[in-house]
C-alpha cells in the first residue's frame, strides 16, 4: 500500500512505499496533465568503483556504470528497448552521473505498458562480446566529444584540483583506455550487484494511479531483496584542495572558469535536506544574478549572463561551484573570496536575505512543473533518505543566522580552487 | 484550453491561453522584424540594452530586486530567428497568484515591468545610455565569439552561413562581430523609436487570468506605445533548389579531437505548399528521433558516430544533418547519411518505422500542452504563419501522415552543402592523401 502525503499549500500529493524486495517507490500525481514521466534509477554512479560485497572488496575500471547504461537497452530477443518504447509512443533516455544511473521515459499514451517495458529491460541484463565491442566505438566517440567540450573539461579539472583520491575526480564515462578493460562479465556482475531492487527506486510524475504503479513494480521485479553493496570512496579527504589552480588552452573564445570548494557533507536524512536548502540559499544570496556581487562584476565587464553557482552532494562529498566566462578569472576569484569575507565580517543584509527567500520560494514552485526535474529530485531524495516535498516546510524555519553560519563554517577561503580554460594562444600561463 | 486572439492596439495582437493547469504563468512580448544583415546587430542588441535599466529601475540590480520581490519572476530579453523573420522582446515567467503566500496578484506588476522595459528605458539627454550600449555591445561580441565553444552548434551555424551565403537566412540571431562593433548609441536610439512605431507586435499569455484581465493589464502597461505606419511585409524567401548543380564543400580546421560533419539540404518542391505535419514526420523518420534511420544505422549499427540527427526548418525549407565522427570516417559517414536519405526517398522503410516516427511527433506535440514555454513558442510560430490551430490539432494531423506524404516530401530533397570541421591534418595524413 502506498502512503499518501498531502501538500495543500503547494497543491501537490506525494505517494511513497517500500516494497518487500526493498524497492523504493515515489509518485507525484498530476491531475489534468497529458504526459507522464517515469524514472527507474539505481544508486550506482561513476564514482562507485570500489565496493564491498559479502565481506570482499571488488575494484572496477572507470566508466562501468556509464557503459552499463548504454548496454542495458539491448534485450535478449534481439529487441532494443529504446525502439520498443519509442514505437509505443514513449520518449526514452538515460543518464549516468557520478552518483546515479537513471533510465526514464516520457509518454502521452500507453503509460502502464511503457512502465512495464522500462522495469523489464532495466532488470534484464543481456550482453555479448560483439555488442560490448561495438559499444566501445560509440562510447569512445562520446569521450572524444567531451574532450572537445570546454564545459566538461573545466568541470573535470576542478574536481581534480579539489579531490585527492575520491573517484568523483574521474570523468563518469571513463577514458578510452579504462573502457578497453570492460568485458561482458564486468557488466553482468555490476548489474547483479547494483541493479537489485534494494539499491533502486522508481519515481513517477503524471496523471496516474499510484496503486497501478506499485502493482506493476511488484509483478515485474524480482521478489527477493538483495544486498546493498557498501562503497569505498577511499580515506576521508583533507579539507584543502590538492592544488589551487588548473589552466589549459583550448579552442574557446574567452577564458572559461569554475571556482569551487569541497565542504563537509551531511550524509542523509533531514540533515542532508536542510544542508542542501541552506547551502543553495547561501549561494543565491552571495552569487545569484540578483546579488550585488554579480551586478558589480557584470558592470565591470568581468562576468556575463553565463555565470551561475550551485552545489552537488555525491559519493559522500559536497562540492560548491560557481563559474562562467570571464576575461579575468583571477579577479573574479579574488572578488568572490572578498565577498565571503565581507559577509562574515558584516553579517547578512536583512532586505537582501528576505528577497533571496522570496526568489527561492518562487523557483521551487516553478520547479514543480518540470516532471523530469521532479523525478530526479525524488530519486535523490529516496537515495538520500528524505522526503523531497518537505523542502517547503523546512525552508520556513531557515534563518539568516543559520545561512550565515553555513558561510562562516563551510565557505572558507582556503578551501577554494579554480579551473580555467584559456583561449589558444591567449593564456596567461602560455 | 482555447486560444483567444484580440487586437489590443493597431498591429499589437494578444493570444491568450486561459488555464488553471500550471503553477506558473508566462507572458511574452515579441517585436517582429525581418531578418536582415543590415539590422540584425541593432535588433540583437536592443533587448539587451533595454534590460539594463528603466526609468523606475535605472540599473540591473534594481531590476533584479524588483523581480525577486515578485517571487523570483524571471524576465529575460529574448531574440529568436524564425525562418527569415526575427522576433525580439521579453519573456516573463512567474508563479500563479494562487501560490503567492499572501494572495498577491503578480500579473499586473509583471505587465507593468514589461511595459517599462519596452517603453521607458533609462536614458541620458533623451538617448539610450551610452555606457549601457557600449557594455552590451561588448557582451554581444563575447557571445558571438563564444559560438566556437560548442563545436556541435558552431558547425551547424557555419554550415548554414556557407550554404545560405546569398540569403538573409545566413544570419543567426546575434549577427556578426563587425556588425555589432558598428552600432552607435545615437543610431540605436533612433532605430528603437522607429521600430516601436512600425513593427507588428505579438503578445502571448498562458495562465489562470482571464483574457479580459490580461488585456486590461497590458493596455495600461502599453498605453504610451506609439503606433505609426506598420511594416507588415514579413516573410521568408524559400529557395527550392541547391545553389549549384553539384554539392559545395567547405572544410574548416580547429584544434579538435572529434570531427563535426554537417550536410545541408534544400527540401525542394514540397515547399510550394508545405504540409507541415508531413515535414515533421519525415524528419522524425529520417533523423529526428531515436528510432530514426540515422540513429539506428549510422550510430547504432555502424558505430560511425556518437550522434547523427536531422533538423528541418519548416519555415525556410532547409534541412541539416549533423554528426560527430572520427576524422577518418568522413567518407563512410557521409555515404551512409546519404544512403539513409535514399532509403526514405525510395520508400525503403517499414510501417513500424513510419509508425514510430508518427507517434514520436504526436507525443512531442501533445507534451507541449503541458508546458507554458513550449506553448508560447508554438503559438508564436503559428502567428507568423497566419495559422491558428494548436499543438493538439497538429498532433492529429501528424497521426494521419501516410507513406505517400513522406515520399512526396523526400522526393525533392537535394544536397546543397557539405561542411566538415576537423583538426589540422598531420603530415602523415596529408602524404597519404597526396598519394591518392
Amino acid at each position: 500500500m502506498m502512503t499518501k502525503y498531502d501538500y495543500p499549500s503547494v497543491g501537490e500529493t506525494l505517494w511513497r512505499s517500500t516494497l518487500e524486495n526493498g524497492l523504493r517507490l515515489s509518485v507525484i500525481t498530476k491531475p489534468g496533465y497529458t504526459r507522464c514521466f517515469a524514472m527507474f534509477a539505481a544508486n550506482y554512479g561513476g564514482a562507485d568503483r570500489r565496493f564491498r560485497l559479502g565481506g570482499e572488496y571488488i575494484d572496477t575500471p572507470a566508466g562501468v556504470a556509464h557503459f552499463l547504461e548504454h548496454k542495458m537497452f539491448d534485450m535478449p530477443e534481439g529487441d532494443n528497448a529504446m525502439t520498443l518504447l519509442a514505437s509505443n509512443g514513449a520518449q526514452p533516455n538515460a543518464f549516468t552521473s557520478s552518483g546515479m544511473t537513471a533510465y526514464y521515459f516520457e509518454s502521452t499514451e500507453g503509460f502502464y505498458e511503457n512502465l512495464e517495458t522500462l522495469l523489464r529491460f532495466v532488470s534484464t541484463p543481456y550482453f555479448t562480446p560483439e555488442s560490448v565491442q561495438k559499444e566501445r566505438g560509440i562510447i569512445g566517440q562520446e569521450i572524444r566529444m567531451c574532450e572537445d567540450n570546454p564545459d566538461y573539461v573545466v568541470y573535470d579539472e576542478l574536481m581534480r584540483c579539489l579531490y585527492a583520491h575520491n573517484p568523483i575526480r574521474d570523468s563518469v564515462a571513463g577514458t578510452v583506455e579504462s573502457i578497453a578493460e570492460i568485458t561482458p562479465e564486468t557488466l553482468y556482475s555490476c548489474h547483479k550487484i547494483f541493479y537489485n531492487p534494494s539499491n533502486m527506486c522508481l519515481c513517477v510524475a503524471g496523471d496516474v494511479d499510484p496503486q497501478r504503479v506499485e502493482n506493476a513494480a511488484r509483478r515485474i521485479l524480482p521478489a527477493e531483496a538483495g544486498e546493498v553493496p557498501g562503497r569505498d570512496y577511499g580515506a576521508a579527504e583533507d579539507a584543502l584542495p590538492v592544488r589551487p589552480r588548473f589552466r589549459r588552452a583550448m579552442e574557446v573564445s574567452a577564458p572559461q572558469f569554475i571556482l569551487g570548494a569541497k565542504l563537509d557533507a551531511e550524509k542523509s536524512g533531514g540533515a542532508l535536506l536542510r544542508q542542501k536548502l541552506v547551502g543553495s540559499l547561501a549561494l543565491n544570496y552571495l552569487f545569484s544574478q540578483s546579488s550585488p556581487f554579480y551586478n558589480r562584476l557584470y558592470q565591470q565587464g568581468l562576468l556575463n549572463t553565463d555565470f551561475s553557482a550551485g552545489m552537488d552532494h555525491c559519493a559522500g562529498t559536497l562540492t560548491v561551484m560557481a563559474g562562467g566566462e570571464s576575461r579575468e578569472p583571477e579577479r573574479v576569484f579574488a572578488e568572490a573570496l572578498a565577498e565571503l569575507d565581507a559577509a562574515v565580517k558584516n553579517g547578512l543584509d536583512a532586505a537582501l536575505f528576505s528577497r533571496a527567500l522570496k526568489a527561492s520560494y518562487g523557483s521551487r514552485i516553478r520547479a514543480l512543473s518540470s516532471f523530469a526535474g521532479l523525478c530526479s529530485s525524488m530519486a535523490e531524495a529516496e537515495f538520500g533518505g528524505y522526503n523531497c516535498l518537505d523542502s517547503f516546510s523546512v525552508m520556513e524555519s531557515v534563518t539568516a543566522a543559520e545561512t550565515l553560519e553555513f558561510i562562516k563554517s563551510q565557505l572558507r577561503p582556503e578551501r577554494f580552487a579554480m579551473s580555467v580554460i584559456d583561449p589558444v594562444g591567449r593564456g596567461e600561463g602560455a | 484550453m482555447e486560444i483567444t486572439r484580440t487586437q489590443l492596439l493597431p498591429g499589437v495582437w494578444l493570444s491568450c491561453l486561459e488555464t488553471d493547469k500550471f503553477k506558473s504563468d508566462c507572458i511574452s512580448i515579441s517585436l517582429l522584424t525581418e531578418l536582415d544583415r543590415e539590422t540584425i546587430s541593432k535588433n540583437a542588441l536592443l533587448p539587451r540594452v533595454l534590460a539594463r535599466g528603466t526609468v523606475s529601475y535605472p540599473a540591473m540590480d534594481a531590476l533584479a530586486a524588483a523581480c525577486d520581490e515578485l517571487y523570483g519572476a524571471r524576465v529575460l530579453p529574448i531574440v529568436r530567428k524564425k525562418g527569415e523573420m526575427l522576433c525580439m522582446g521579453f519573456y516573463a515567467g512567474f508563479i500563479a497568484d494562487r501560490f503567492t503566500p499572501d494572495g498577491e496578484r503578480l500579473l499586473e506588476p509583471v505587465c507593468q515591468l514589461l511595459g517599462e522595459l519596452l517603453l521607458h528605458p533609462a536614458t541620458r539627454g533623451g538617448l539610450l545610455r551610452r555606457d549601457y550600449v557600449e557594455s552590451e555591445k561588448q557582451k554581444l561580441i563575447e557571445d558571438i565569439r563564444a559560438r566556437v565553444n560548442d563545436k556541435r552548434d558552431y558547425a551547424l551555424f557555419r554550415a548554414c552561413e556557407e550554404m545560405c551565403a546569398y540569403e538573409a537566412y545566413a544570419c543567426d540571431d546575434m549577427g556578426s562581430e563587425s556588425g555589432a562593433e558598428d552600432v552607435g548609441y545615437v543610431e540605436l536610439t533612433r532605430y528603437y523609436h522607429d521600430l516601436l512605431q512600425s513593427c507588428p507586435i505579438e503578445i502571448f499569455y498562458c495562465g489562470s487570468a482571464s483574457p479580459a484581465r490580461v488585456s486590461a493589464a497590458l493596455n495600461e502597461a502599453l498605453s504610451t506605445l506609439p503606433r505609426g505606419e506598420l511594416d507588415c511585409e514579413l516573410g521568408t524567401d524559400i529557395r527550392l533548389n541547391s545553389v549549384e548543380a553539384e554539392p559545395r564543400f567547405f572544410t574548416e580546421e580547429l584544434d579538435v579531437t572529434q570531427g563535426k560533419l554537417v550536410l545541408g539540404f534544400r527540401m525542394g518542391e514540397c515547399m510550394d505548399e508545405p504540409n507541415f505535419a508531413a515535414l515533421r514526420v519525415f524528419n522524425a523518420l529520417y533523423g529526428g528521433c531515436v528510432t530514426s534511420k540515422l540513429f539506428m544505422n549510422v550510430r547504432e549499427k555502424l558505430s560511425l558516430c556518437y550522434y547523427a540527427s536531422s533538423f528541418v526548418d519548416r519555415l525556410k525549407g532547409v534541412m541539416f544533418v549533423s554528426s560527430g565522427i572520427e576524422f577518418g570516417n568522413f567518407d563512410s559517414a557521409k555515404l551512409e547519411i546519404l544512403a539513409q536519405l535514399d532509403a526514405v526517398r525510395t520508400g525503403d522503410f517499414t510501417d513500424e518505422e513510419l509508425n514510430s516516427a508518427r507517434r514520436a511527433m504526436v507525443s512531442d506535440l501533445r507534451s507541449m500542452t503541458d508546458s507554458p514555454g513550449a506553448l508560447e513558442d508554438f503559438y508564436l510560430t503559428q502567428a507568423l504563419l497566419g495559422l491558428d490551430y494548436g499543438p493538439a490539432d497538429m498532433a492529429l494531423l501528424c497521426g494521419e501522415v501516410t507513406r505517400e506524404d513522406i515520399l512526396s516530401v523526400a522526393a525533392g530533397t537535394e544536397l546543397d552543402t557539405v561542411y566538415f570541421l576537423r583538426a589540422p591534418k598531420c603530415d602523415e595524413e596529408a602524404e597519404t592523401e597526396d598519394d591518392d
